[in-house]
């Protein structure tokens, strides 16, 4: 029996900028999906927050807080991924990510950036994962 | 949108809180085809129960799902499986298991960007549908190992055969499994870190 065939891609030479560093311009193939404004308030900007930056809560959550502002600030007391901040509240990420710009602004969250891959990977966090993945 | 109220929000369980010294995060995405075995693999290696995000997608143009007579414009909502593995007190590995509608792997705003690399998981019953994935991780310079999720009742092409079938280069690993045990799980992405430390070694800019 043949197994069906493939064929091979070369890279693309414009790769599209990364978003988590670009800010609020995102390219518009990666445009997050439509907002849902009635949590974002006013400013629409979003963080360079990727899925996996870690999140602290730095204060508990002030009177004035939406409630999945103080549901967010209540569950980070620990350091928490974006992603799960997003799978524990129930959230889409997008909302996660405009609910984080605001704590940020605010200083009631600390981000914790992820280390990203980069043209040369750091050798040494490589052997750090592999490290820990032989404990397993 | 439904938003529970905010005391019924748990949380995270006592003990899956991360170290308060937890300082940054790392990331691999495994991709394959519906039921291929993502989630089964996430949750192998896992230190907590996987979890699920979501993200609503709405693109333009792209619609291929006919929603209710409409074809400019398409929402979706796209779930992702996903585990995590502390390495150390200071680092932590995120596992994100990409759901099997291939055409919305792309659209998560930094799902591939700053990822470590990727797991490409196939079932030999059913090659052609990671051919685009793979397609497309060339095109970002992504790079990925293959992981051959052996099914009892499944083909079995020897890997020179694969590599032919998946025209990949020589270099790139290609590893049988089965996803349902830790240790095999482990070894995929054993495999997938010694290639990615292997291409520090040559200079390769991916």
């Amino acid at each position: 029996m043949t197994p069906p065939q493939r064929r091979r891609r070369k890279p693309k030479q414009e790769q599209p900028p990364p978003p988590a560093v670009e800010g609020p311009q995102a390219g518009a193939g990666d445009r997050p999906p439509e907002r849902l404004y009635i949590l974002t308030g006013e400013d629409c900007e979003r963080a360079p927050i990727d899925l996996v930056t870690l999140i602290v809560a730095r204060a508990d959550p002030p009177h004035s807080a939406a409630p999945e502002q103080s549901a967010l600030l209540r569950i980070c007391q620990a350091p928490l991924s974006v992603a799960e901040i997003s799978a524990y509240l129930n959230l889409p990420i997008s909302v996660v990510t405009v609910l984080l710009t605001e704590l940020l602004t605010a200083e009631l969250v600390q981000a914790r950036a992820p280390v990203v891959r980069q043209a040369r990977a750091d050798r040494s966090l490589l052997e750090a994962v592999m490290h820990g993945l032989q404990k397993l | 949108m439904d938003f529970k109220n905010s005391d019924t929000i748990t949380g995270p369980r006592t003990e899956d809180h991360l170290p308060g010294t937890a300082q940054a995060a790392v990331k691999i995405v495994i991709v394959g085809g519906f039921g291929v075995g993502k989630t089964t693999m996430v949750g192998s290696v896992s230190e907590i129960k996987p979890l699920t995000t979501e993200e609503t997608m709405t693109q333009a143009g792209i619609g291929v799902d006919d929603n209710f007579g409409s074809k400019s414009k398409t929402a979706t909502t796209v779930a992702m499986d996903f585990g995590r593995i502390s390495v150390t007190d200071e680092l932590v590995l995120y596992l994100f298991g990409t759901p099997g509608q291939e055409r919305f792997w792309f659209l998560w705003n930094g799902l591939f960007e700053g990822a470590l690399g990727a797991v490409v998981l196939i079932d030999t019953r059913r090659l052609e549908v990671s051919f685009d994935v793979m397609g497309r991780l060339e095109e970002r310079g992504v790079p990925f190992v293959v992981a051959v999720n052996d099914f009892p009742d499944a083909p079995r092409y020897a890997v020179e055969e694969l590599r032919q079938a998946l025209d990949l280069a020589e270099e790139i690993p290609i590893i049988r499994c089965d996803v349902r045990r830790r240790a095999s799980s482990r070894d995929v992405l054993m495999t997938l870190m010694r290639f990615l430390h292997s291409l520090t070694m040559t200079g390769a800019s991916t």
